[in-house]
Parts: structure tokens; sequence; C-alpha cells
């Protein structure tokens, strides 16, 4: 138990390490940065209380607004998707065969599986942030497309992580 | 009482939701204000310390072009000396010190973190106030116009960019000096656009936009971009310019921090003859 807190606490680090020094320096047609951080939030163990999700889901998005200047808008964007994730893992999974402190990912639960879970929350995060970035609804379609686009490169990114890092039958 | 407490416990995950994303919006509402000033901006010492570390690392790749943008400038800067000047006729005449009083000093600092693509783009550079930074001033390049500082902490400051959907900026077109305000749309970070300038105005794709030294942060003449294409609006009497920048604002490193020492001066008899 300890140790799963311990690895959460570094991969926190790790992941707004990662995404302020090199994944915000990415920029594919001026518009898209993939937002790898969200994967902290995908990878909590299932049936972790709500509330640490959450909280840690804030601090998250705080950390990366301090950073990118961005005002509140990923704090917002990453509080939603904790709040959705136990509910997109229940409309994904047929059965519920995800026993308790092992953590969602493509070894344990299947490729096709986490696929869906991590598209769910992914775009919900991606089309909340763009949003909010843009505050205004005049351009509607086109910050959709920018939004839809930038899912496109986070969820390939999301997916070699797992092949990269995970590839091992989990302890 | 009790039944609103059960209530409450019974969703307590749904109002722990509620509670976090209202903070998260109270965030974005006191940083949407122009220039105001907020603890969480990357001049703050955490995050400016690790830009810094990093940027110390990644500067070494940049190095062969910004020795070539600074020799150029050395070289234009070099050309202006008086003693590249050459006197070509004898007629007695004094220099006078004191018809020029300096009005405008020049900070140099480094870009250590910069987006441009954003819809509100910002830079954090190495200098605050300690070095004597404030907020408020203007930042250029040896290219143009880069921004407006934002933040100062003491050893960094943000800065607003010129790719930031609530800057303004005025200029004018160098051939005719007729002013317009600069604002940026959003969509490329290479082409800003020039409104309030009157259709009657006779312009052409080509033409040199600078600074037109109305504002306190900009000395006249500082380089904007030249215009790409334009347009009247229909029923408007004004242009809508394309200007495609000088600066690639992917790519800075080096900038300077423009003081105006006549700033107090200025805004005080501003202050003045508008309570009037």
């Amino acid at each position: 138990m300890n140790n799963l807190i311990i690895r959460n606490i570094i991969r926190f680090i790790g992941l707004v390490l990662l995404q302020v020094l090199v994944f915000n320096n990415i920029e594919v047609f001026s518009f898209i940065t993939p937002f790898i951080y969200i994967l902290f939030i995908l990878l909590l163990p299932f049936n972790t209380p709500r509330w640490i999700i959450l909280i840690s889901g804030f601090l998250l998005g705080l950390c990366i607004d301090i950073f990118s200047n961005s005002g509140g808008i990923h704090t917002a964007a990453t509080v939603l998707i904790a709040y959705l994730s136990p509910w997109a893992q229940n409309v994904v999974s047929t059965k519920s065969d995800n026993e308790a402190g092992t953590q969602p990912g493509i070894q344990n639960s299947g490729f096709k599986w986490f696929f869906l879970y991590a598209l769910i929350l992914t775009t919900a995060h991606h089309v909340c942030l763009f949003y909010l970035e843009i505050f205004r609804f005049t351009d509607f379609f086109e910050t959709l497309k920018h939004a839809l686009y930038n899912v496109v490169f986070t969820m390939v990114f999301i997916i070699i992580s797992q092949y990269l890092f995970f590839n091992r039958k989990s302890e | 009482m009790r039944p609103l407490l059960q209530f409450l416990f019974k969703y307590y995950n749904f109002f722990l939701f509620l509670l976090l994303e209202f903070f998260a919006f109270l965030i974005i509402y006191q940083n949407s204000y122009y220039q105001q000033s907020s603890i969480l901006s990357a001049a703050n010492a955490i995050s400016g310390g690790i830009y810094g570390f990093s940027s110390g690392i990644t500067d070494y790749i940049g190095l062969t072009s910004i020795n070539k943008t600074l020799a150029d400038e050395n070289a234009h800067l070099l050309s202006l000396q008086k003693s590249s000047f050459i006197k070509t006729n004898n007629k007695v005449f004094v220099v006078n010190d004191t018809l020029y009083q300096q009005q405008y000093t020049y900070f140099s600092a480094k870009v250590i973190s910069n987006t441009s693509n954003r819809a509100n783009n910002y830079l954090t550079l190495n200098k605050g106030l300690k070095h004597g930074i404030k907020k408020n001033m203007g930042v250029i390049s040896s290219q143009g116009i880069i921004g407006i500082v934002k933040d100062v902490s003491d050893n960094f400051c943000s800065v607003t960019s010129l790719l930031h959907s609530k800057t303004k900026i005025s200029a004018k077109i160098k051939k005719n000096d007729n002013v317009g305000t600069i604002i940026w749309k959003g969509d490329d970070y290479r082409v800003v656009t020039l409104k309030d300038v009157p259709a009657h105005v006779k312009i052409s794709v080509g033409d040199t936009i600078i600074s037109s030294g109305y504002s306190m942060m900009f000395p006249e003449g500082i380089l904007i971009g030249s215009i790409y294409s334009y347009e009247i609006n229909k029923g408007k009497d004004f242009y809508e310019i394309r200007v495609k920048l000088f600066n690639d604002f992917n790519n800075i490193s080096y900038v300077y921090v423009i003081n105006n020492l006549m700033k107090d001066e200025l805004n005080e008899l501003e202050k003045r003859s508008q309570n009037e």
C-alpha cells in the first residue's frame, strides 16, 4: 500500500516535469501540444476513494497552470475528468472484473478497454480545456477541431507510454 | 439541519467536485484581468528556478543562431556610430549635449520559457525586481516588439506576449504616419492584425509597420512587421490589415526590456488633465 502511494507521488512529479519541460515545447501545426500529464488520473488504481482522485486532480492541474501561466484552465479541466473517471470506468467495463488496488492499463484490462476509457477522459479534458482557453463560442467548430486533433496526439503518446513502461506483466 | 447534513454527506463527492471547480474558475477569473498580478504565474521562485535550470541546458542548441543575430545587431549599431560617419562639410557646429536628455534605457534579458501556440501566450525572462524590472515595461528584441511585462518577482518576470488575446499596441504605418491598433486574433503566430486605419489612407503590400510612440512602453519607431494583405470591412470605414511579424515568436532567446525614465512624469500629467 505504501509502495503504491510512493509510486504515485513519483509519477505525479515526473509527469508534471515531463509535461512542462518537454511536451509544452512540442508544437505541431502551431496549435497541438500533447497533454500527457492526465495519464496520472488515468492510472490511479481502481476503487481509489473519489475525494483522493478529486484533490489530486486539483493539485495536478494547479501545478501545470503555475508553469504554463494559464490561469486555472488546466485545473478546471483536470478536476472535471477526475470526477468523471470512476464513471468512465463503469461505462466502459461490461464485467466488473477490475479488482481494487490494481491500476488501469493495457496489461491489466486489455487494449480495447483501456483505449476507450482513455479516449473518453482525454476528449472530455481537451474539449473543456480548449473552450476555457478561448472563452468564447464564436469559433465553435474551429475550437472543437483543434481540441479533437489534440486528442489524437495525446492518445498516441498515452498508448506509446503504456507499451514503453508497463510491458511486463504487472507485479 | 439533520436532513441537510445527511444530504450533504450522501453526495459529498459531488459537492467536493463543485467546490474544486469553483476554486478553479476563481483562479481563471482572477487571472483574466489584463496585467493584474497573480500568484500563480511562471514568475514565481519555484517554477522560475526550474525553467532557468532547463534553459541552461537547452541554450547550447541555439548558440549559433543567437550569435548570428547578435553579430548582425552589433554591425547595425556600429554603422550608426559617430565614428562611422564622414564629415562632408566644414561648417562649424556645436554638439550641445544638454539638448538631449535620455528618455529610454534598456536592460538585456534572456527568455527562459516561451509559448506561441496557445490562445494567450506568455514569456518568462531571467531578470526581475533585483535588476530593476517593473510592471508594464515594454519588451522588444532586435527584430521588433515582443510584449509587456505582466508580473515581476525577485529574479524573474513574466511577459504578456504580443500573441495574447488582450494585447493592444499602438502602431503606425511608417511611410505616412497613420496610426492604428495592433491586435492578435489567435490564429497564426506569424501574423497580427492592424485595426483602426481609416480607409482613405493609401497603403500597399510590403509597407513597414512600426510602433507609434503614443504609449509609454515603447519608443517611436520600433519595428513590428510588414503589410501582408488588407481589406476594407463592409459598411466600415476602416482597413483590416494583416501584418506579417518580423519576429519569429517560435524562436526568441535574448530580448531587451525598455525603461521609460519619464514615465512617472507623463503619468502624472495625464492623470492631472483627466481629472479636470
